[in-house]
């Protein structure tokens, strides 16, 4: 038996184990009206309480597994937006929190708006409402976890 | 990117932003720090910039209504409400006395929301999460009053151009009048909390003072400004909506720290709470909208309303068409923004999140235009870009 694959496949189930039972957030607003920052805030807040999904919201990019978007791109953080996404380590997961994020919402067409957060980094779960309600955003979070479960996972074969 | 520390020739700045663990919106400030002193701040604005007084003039007086009320998601209806007012003004309607009691009450659940948030985040800057828990707690109340008013928690849009569209039930009515009562128990903990914790007060007392004459020569707007004794406030000054009705009572400090501005936007609640229920008391009868023709008046007008961070103010102007010509939005933070790069010369870099917190920053609100530049890094003028355009054409 390959004792170094058995000891990696072990590595990577602690590893999910850890992921799925506290992913920690980073929130960043990318030109949001600011509707759906108060809502995932009021996420954090004793009626909603993520933090007994084991979510911490995290203020250093490098620290994060799970980036919250909220809002349209602009012009002026299309390039922050990147550089954040890059800071973070692999693997790493995108919310879109917001109509904005989804589809420029209400300011599609503005001049300073270069579109919505797909157009510029890869997004696993879309949250629509304008803004969504904290359950939803809630909801958002838990269906990533979900997808992050080896056993809801297709076979490996299927993917390659 | 957080944090990082640039040595210059003889001085340290310190680059904060544009994603920060203390706020949730985005914004740049440079604190040149001597030690641990700040000797200089600078702010840059603009990540929020989104074109929206452009975006109007491309869509009908009724589209913009939902659009500008997207500027702010904390004080929507402001937004929202400003916009109506100069508007109704311009069309010469007479909006019935209902719908403008009902804008009072919609804006003054809106301030117990706004303060009660502000008062989370601020507490939260300085390390007291309790505080924010509990102050967030209790804000459920009222965003669950609002929604069951509006049918929405955040952008309730609650106005529409000549009127308004939801009614208070009796039902409604004693759900308002309850829920402010807790909130009314509650704030009065909050204010003994905030003037009487020893911790707390180490943080706040005697930081980020802004006098009286300092105050006045910025320009501040709203509570901050009345921290600091200068008595402004659109809805006394020149009462919008109901407000004629409903008199107000101004809330003032003199020390103008951040200890005070805490006191005034407490106390405001209070001053919010009885409001709300003096409308809900003396609530007039009568229709709820009057008719608005699709096009406006040819004109122009301004629209001054007491946002809770301050004066919002607009101006409009029509050109008889069904688009507006041209919406110009001023917010409170931006009067406001001057009096942080003011105050926090001679802080230590500690408490810049609380000086900042303190005027109760909206960077969505204030991000109103951007600077172009181009490769070279020059400002690029309305000048140089006429220019460009001449000589653009004369290629042609
Ligand atoms: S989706 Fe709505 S609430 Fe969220 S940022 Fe956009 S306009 Fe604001």
């Amino acid at each position: 038996m390959d004792f170094g694959k058995t000891w990696n496949e072990v590595l990577d189930r602690v590893k999910t184990w850890a992921r799925l039972n506290s992913p920690w957030v980073i929130h960043f607003n990318s030109g949001s009206c600011n509707g759906c920052d108060i809502e995932i805030l009021a996420t954090l807040t004793p009626r909603y309480d993520v933090e007994r999904f084991g979510i911490k919201l995290q203020g250093s990019p490098r620290h994060a597994d799970v980036l919250i978007c909220t809002g349209p791109v602009t012009l002026q953080a299309r390039d922050r937006l990147l550089r954040v996404y890059e800071q973070m380590p692999e693997p790493k997961f995108v919310i879109a929190v917001g109509s904005c994020a989804i589809s420029g919402g209400a300011f599609q067409g503005c001049y300073n708006v270069v579109g919505h957060v797909d157009e510029v980094i890869p997004v696993d779960v879309y949250v629509p409402g304008c803004p969504p309600r904290p359950e939803a955003i809630i909801d958002g979070v838990v269906k990533l976890l979900g997808k992050l479960q080896p056993a809801k996972q297709p076979p490996q074969e299927e993917i390659v | 990117m957080s944090e990082a520390v640039v040595q210059d020739k003889k001085r340290f700045v310190v680059p904060i932003g544009p994603q920060h663990p203390a706020l949730k919106e985005p914004g740049h400030f440079e604190f040149t720090v001597d030690g641990e002193i700040v000797t200089g701040a600078t702010v840059r604005l603009g990540y929020a910039h989104r074109g929206i007084e452009k975006a109007v003039e491309s869509r009908n007086w009724t589209q913009s209504l939902y659009l500008l009320e997207r500027i702010c998601g904390i004080c929507s209806h402001v937004h929202a409400m400003t916009y109506c007012l100069g508007v109704e003004k311009l069309a010469g309607a007479e909006v019935p006395p209902r719908a403008q009691a009902i804008r009072v009450l919609v804006a003054e659940l809106e301030r117990v929301h706004s303060h009660l948030l502000w008062l989370g985040v601020a507490a939260h800057e300085a390390g007291f999460d309790t505080l924010f828990m509990y102050s967030w707690r209790d804000r459920e109340t009222v965003m669950d009053l609002l929604e069951s008013f509006t049918g929405n928690r955040v952008n309730y849009s609650a106005n529409i151009l000549g009127g308004v569209k939801c009614d208070v039930t009796p039902d409604l009515a004693s759900a308002i009048l309850k829920g402010v009562d807790f909130l009314e128990e509650r704030s009065r903990h909050y204010l003994n909390v905030v003037t009487t914790d020893e911790v707390f007060l180490q943080r706040t007392r005697g930081v980020g003072t802004m006098s009286k004459e300092v105050a006045e020569r910025l320009g501040v707007v709203g509570p901050t400004a009345r921290a600091s004794g200068v008595a402004r406030d659109i809805r006394i000054e020149a009462p919008y909506a109901a407000y004629a009705d409903f008199p107000v009572q101004i809330v003032l400090a003199e020390a103008g720290d951040l200890e005070a501005r805490f006191v005034v936007r407490i106390k405001e609640l209070f001053e919010s709470y009885r409001l709300i229920h003096e409308v809900i008391d003396k609530l007039p009868p009568g229709e709820l909208q009057t008719r608005m023709p699709r096009k406006i008046k040819a004109g122009e007008t301004i629209s001054r309303v007491e946002a809770p961070r301050g004066e919002a103010f607009y101006f409009i102007k029509s050109n008889g068409s069904d688009n507006p010509e041209r919406i110009k939005v001023r917010t409170p933070t931006l009067c406001n923004m001057g009096s942080v790069v003011a105050t926090a010369v001679g802080h230590q870099l500690a408490d810049m999140p609380m000086i900042l917190a303190g005027i109760d920053p909206c960077f969505s609100c204030n991000d109103r235009t951007v600077a172009v530049r181009d490769a070279a890094g020059a400002l690029v003028t309305w000048e140089s870009l006429r220019q460009r355009r001449l000589a653009h054409q004369e290629n042609k």
